[in-house]
């Protein structure tokens, strides 16, 4: 590791010799215009004022303007697949067989104002709200501590590393009936499901984002006799923080999806929004599952907007960023 | 006089089998300015990590006579997610400092290298230059006896790299450590130090030690002085009759 360290400086001096020697002989005759550095370094300081003056007023951009900015385009996206429905239910389809799509504003309007229907769905999607949280955090802190692990040792992470690969390329589909004769077909096997899909892009991101600060930045705390606590928290955890974000808004997603198929699959105990959505299937009840649909397409919408807010807010300020 | 570096037939094998340095002798006394110039992968980066305990010799001795020895990057390796002067803070707090005399020490750190109003700002908010003086004074704050710089000044550009010499050599003549200054800019180092020191092609060893003559501080028009020529000129030659 060292040794490659090493040659790899060799070879940027040699560039940088290149473009030194380029850079002397151009400034060779430039230099006589140059009378009084010691002023001109004032001058310097006063010329890079002014630049942080005209690049950026000091507010912050309030939290609400910024969840506009992030939703925005996904609710112009829905705007659009409510026009494609538009034009398949009323321009596509022949009469006869529009109930497979009826027009999005029949749907909502006979499932929306019918309590008995809405009730039970609203409460299955607060069910799968919550198993997709809890898997979410398990996956979270699970994650980040076996990336900090892998972080710790080339060992560690050789012996850790395929674990996690494994678990990400084998099909979710395959392992669900195992999670379900190992754990029953109740609330803890669907949030098995949610931490094992959403596990890897936290593993995986926080890793990336762990190796990510500078051998300089390694080297300096090194000179300073840092021990391997204050190397973690001073360093290589704040410097892994924006990409810990990038695994939190994937995982975040995954989360979600990860609850519905434990729902789908997992029927014992209270039902999810997903068991709702295999009943309406069978049942052709096409109000209740198109209902059904854009409530969950809702909730992951805002699960993903909720934590990119959460990311530029964290990350913005965490980095002194006017965003 | 007790020598603050010395570096007595230093050389250093990788375990690729590549030879960086052979035979290097080098000491360095508090007030001494040494730039070492030479030709690329000459070795001039290990023998720098070679004196600061980063990395360790395969042949010859080093001894450090330092109470506290600071190192200055090719890049200015600030902490993007701390201000300029919690990142000048670093070093204490890793040492244990306490918070009121380290914050105090880092506000003096930022005043020396002319930073004073910019406490607050982040390295993304800064230019290169000052990002660059934020290093400076990150490594000037722990007081060090002897300070390392790995060719600080490469990547900026040529007129902030002038003005930086001679923020530099203010900063030295007023804190009087033993400098060890690496550099592919000939001039760069004559116009530092008060000697430089020319290594070889690789394996490195060294070929000459030039003493160069005028007293701190150096004014810049000493740059343009026909004496000043004739210096780099022999600094050149031992360079080119070694490469």
């Amino acid at each position: 590791m060292k040794t490659t360290t090493t040659k790899a400086g060799l070879e940027r001096d040699t560039l940088d010799a290149v473009g030194a020697e380029i850079t002397e002989m151009a400034v060779a005759p430039m230099t006589p215009t140059e009378t009084d550095v010691e002023s001109a370094a004032a001058a310097d300081v006063a010329d890079e004022t002014a630049e942080q003056a005209l690049s950026g007023g000091a507010t912050t951009t309030p939290w609400w303007r910024s969840a506009i900015r992030q939703s925005a385009p996904v609710l112009l996206a829905l705007a659009g697949i409510a026009a494609i429905w538009y034009l398949v239910s009323l321009a596509v389809l022949p009469q006869d067989q529009r109930f497979l799509l009826p027009p999005p504003h029949e749907v909502f309007s006979r499932a929306l104002t019918n309590s008995a229907l809405m009730t039970p769905m609203l409460e299955a999607l607060g069910r799968t709200v919550v198993v997709a949280m809890i898997g979410l955090v398990i996956a979270v802190v699970l994650g980040i501590g076996w990336a900090v692990v892998m972080s710790s040792s080339g060992w560690a992470e050789r012996i850790l590393y395929p674990y996690a690969v494994i678990m990400q390329t084998i099909p979710i589909l395959a392992l669900v009936p195992l999670i379900g004769i190992w754990f029953g077909y109740g609330f803890p096997a669907r949030v098995i499901v949610c931490v094992i899909i959403a596990l890897f892009p936290m593993i995986s991101n926080t890793l990336f984002g762990l190796q990510s600060a500078s051998p300089s930045a390694h080297d300096l705390f090194t000179l300073n006799k840092a021990t391997a606590l204050q190397r973690l928290t001073k360093l290589k955890f704040p410097a892994a923080l924006p990409s810990i974000f990038t695994g939190l808004r994937n995982a975040a997603g995954l989360s979600v999806i990860g609850a519905m198929v434990g729902d789908y699959f997992f029927q014992q105990g209270p039902v999810g929004i997903g068991g709702l959505l295999r009943t309406y299937t069978l049942r052709l009840q096409m109000d209740a599952l198109f209902t059904a649909i854009a409530l969950t397409a809702v909730f992951g919408v805002l699960v993903f907007t909720i934590f990119a807010v959460l990311d530029r807010l964290v990350i913005g300020r965490w980095y002194g960023l006017k965003r | 006089m007790t020598r603050t570096l010395v570096m007595e037939g230093v050389s250093k094998r990788f375990d690729t089998g590549t030879v960086a340095l052979t035979d290097v002798d080098l000491h360095l006394a508090a007030g001494d300015f040494v730039s070492v110039v030479g030709p690329s992968g000459c070795g001039k980066s290990t023998l720098l990590r070679l004196a600061s305990g980063l990395d360790h010799v395969t042949g010859g001795t080093i001894e450090v006579n330092a109470h506290s020895t600071s190192y200055v990057f090719q890049e200015p390796a600030l902490l993007e997610w701390r201000s300029a002067i919690r990142n000048v803070e670093l070093t204490g707090e890793l040492r244990g400092v306490p918070t009121s005399s380290r914050r105090a020490r880092a506000q003096e750190a930022l005043d020396l290298v002319g930073l004073t109003g910019f406490e607050q700002q982040f390295p993304r908010q800064l230019s290169g230059g000052m990002r660059m003086r934020v290093s400076i004074a990150r490594a000037l704050v722990t007081e060090p006896d002897l300070a390392l710089f790995d060719e600080p000044f490469g990547a900026l550009d040529e007129i902030t790299r002038l003005r930086m010499q001679t923020e530099l050599q203010r900063i030295f003549q007023l804190k009087q450590f033993a400098g060890l200054f690496i550099t592919h800019s000939v001039s760069e180092a004559v116009y530092l130090s008060n000697r430089v020191i020319v290594m070889s092609g690789r394996p490195g060893r060294v070929v000459a030690d030039i003493k160069i003559p005028w007293d701190y501080p150096r004014p810049p028009e000493l740059r343009y002085e026909p004496e000043f020529g004739a210096i780099t000129g022999e600094v050149s030659a031992a360079l080119g009759e070694h490469s």
